[in-house]
Parts: structure tokens; C-alpha cells; sequence
């Protein structure tokens, strides 16, 4: 519990940082209104079109294979973290369940969902 | 709560989950809610820490707050509507929703408050995933490795679904 008393000190230095530069900035920097200020690229061609537009399909193909990796990420970090008192055996189930994993990420490159079109 | 400093960080993080969830049903456009909901988990993620739970807390922070808000994300963005201004559509059926949530929190509360709460007289671990990991992968390495045939299965079948992929892959 109490490792976390500087995680939560950590949290209130960053925030009283971030939000003190900001308050800075905003209290004594110049202003000047003028339209070219609100543009999305100051200096740059004008925006067409609306800013939400549909993304393409395909990123949730990658979504999907984050998603499948992010929790083999989750039996990754115990190993990782006691990795020393596994020994050579916890090596060796590691690489097995990585392997089964390995696998469907063949299946995925053979099916072409890592190519990008 | 065994301080005044727990509590504090209790009453901050449980402000900070009710206002962000209230946030995530009540905005108008679905993304910030999405956005509000990752601050919400993170919350959760925090009163896992201040129960010495820190492997479900990062479990937390990577699946719920990375994996399934990205899921969310994306998956809003794929199915767009016309105007994201009002793509999440709020409506105020109070008088349905009310007692209905209200007698389920009171049953709740009723039912908690008449348990007999089992406290294990074991010291509480310092370090929950140095425990975990011999559990993991000497006691249960057979169900470890289903975890990992599991995923593959979700994985290809996910692929499936959008098969649509290989075709684009081939270049039609």
C-alpha cells in the first residue's frame, strides 16, 4: 500500500506541472484574435470536408489482433516478473503458449489481414 | 480502509468513477464517452490497487482501459453515423429507470448489509503476481496452454468473420 503513496505523489507533481505551465501561459501570454487562429493548419491549405469521416475497415483487423495480443500480454507479465524462480521448465511452457499464439498470427499473415491495401 | 489516507484516495477515486461513468452516459458524442469510460476504468483500476490487488489492477489497465476501449473505438469509427454530434442519444425515462435502479441499489445494499462477510485470517500479500506466476505455470500449465489455444481459436475466428480481408489482400 505504501509503494503507492509515490505513485499518487507522482500523479499530483505531474498534474500540478502540466497545469501550472498551462495556467502560466494563460495569464500572461499576448493575445490577438483573428479568424486564421481557429483554422486546423494555421499556415497551411485550407480543410475540406467534415473532420469525423469512416475510417476503413481494415484497422479493426489490426484492433482485433491487438486485442488477442494484449491478453496474451497478461499471462506474459507473471512470468515475467517471477522469471528467475521458474527456472528453464517455466522457459519452456512460456514458449509453448507463445508458439500456439504464433500460430494464429501465421493463420492471420497467410489470410492477408497484415497487408495493408 | 485501515487509514485516513486510503480513504481519501477511496472517496477521490470513487468520485472520479461515478462522475466519469455518469459522463460516459450522459455526453452526446459516442467517442467522448468512449474517452470518459478509459478514465472510469482507471479508476477501477486504482481501488484494485487500494485493495493490495495490483495484478488485477494492471490486468485492468491493459485489457479495459488499452484493449477494449481501442475495440470501442475502432468500432465506432467503422460504423459511423452522419453527425457524431448526437450519436449517443440520451433519453430521460426517469420514471422507469428510477425505481427500477433505485429497488435493485436497495436490494443490493439490503443483501450486502445482511451477509456474513468471510474474512480470511491470512496476512494480505504484499506481492500478488510473484504468487501468481508458480500457480500458473506449474499447477495449472494445462489450462495455461488452453488459454493460449483459446485465443488462437478467438483470434482465427475473428478473422473469419471479416473475411472480407483477403480479398483486399489479393489487390481486387
Amino acid at each position: 500500500m505504501s509503494d503507492w503513496v509515490g505513485v499518487a505523489l507522482f500523479l499530483v507533481v505531474g498534474l500540478v506541472f502540466g497545469a501550472g505551465g498551462l495556467l502560466t501561459s494563460f495569464l500572461i501570454h499576448p493575445r490577438s484574435k483573428n479568424k486564421y487562429k481557429l483554422e486546423t493548419y494555421e499556415c497551411g491549405l485550407p480543410t475540406e470536408g467534415p473532420s469525423w469521416i469512416r475510417f476503413k475497415t481494415q484497422y479493426f483487423t489490426y484492433a482485433l489482433m491487438f486485442v488477442i495480443f494484449d491478453v496474451e500480454v497478461i499471462y506474459l507479465y507473471p512470468w515475467a516478473v517471477s522469471f528467475e524462480n521458474l527456472g528453464f521448465a517455466g522457459l519452456v511452457k512460456m514458449f509453448i503458449f507463445i508458439f500456439i499464439l504464433v500460430l494464429g498470427l501465421w493463420y492471420a499473415w497467410k489470410e492477408g489481414a497484415l497487408e495493408w491495401k | 480502509m485501515d487509514n485516513v489516507y486510503s480513504l481519501l484516495a477511496f472517496v477521490l477515486l470513487a468520485g472520479m468513477i461515478l462522475g466519469s461513468a455518469l459522463l460516459v452516459v450522459t455526453l452526446r458524442n459516442l467517442v467522448h464517452s468512449v474517452l470518459w469510460l478509459i478514465v472510469m476504468f482507471i479508476g477501477v483500476a486504482g481501488t484494485f490497487l487500494l485493495l493490495n490487488a495490483d495484478f488485477v489492477a494492471a490486468v485492468q489497465v491493459l485489457v479495459y482501459a488499452g484493449a477494449v476501449c481501442i475495440m470501442l473505438v475502432f468500432g465506432v469509427m467503422l460504423v459511423q453515423r452522419p453527425n457524431m454530434e448526437h450519436s449517443n442519444p440520451i433519453n430521460w425515462r426517469f420514471k422507469l429507470a428510477a425505481p427500477l435502479v433505485g429497488g435493485l441499489f436497495i436490494v443490493i445494499g439490503l443483501l450486502t448489509a445482511k451477509s456474513q462477510l468471510v474474512v480470511s485470517g491470512q496476512e494480505v500479500p504484499a506481492q500478488t503476481v510473484q504468487a501468481l506466476a508458480p500457480i500458473l505455470l506449474n499447477d495449472f500449465v494445462i489450462p495455461f496452454e488452453v488459454a493460449a489455444i483459446l485465443l488462437t481459436v478467438a483470434l482465427t475466428g475473428a478473422l473469419l468473420l471479416v473475411k472480407e480481408v483477403k480479398a483486399n489482400g489479393n489487390g481486387s
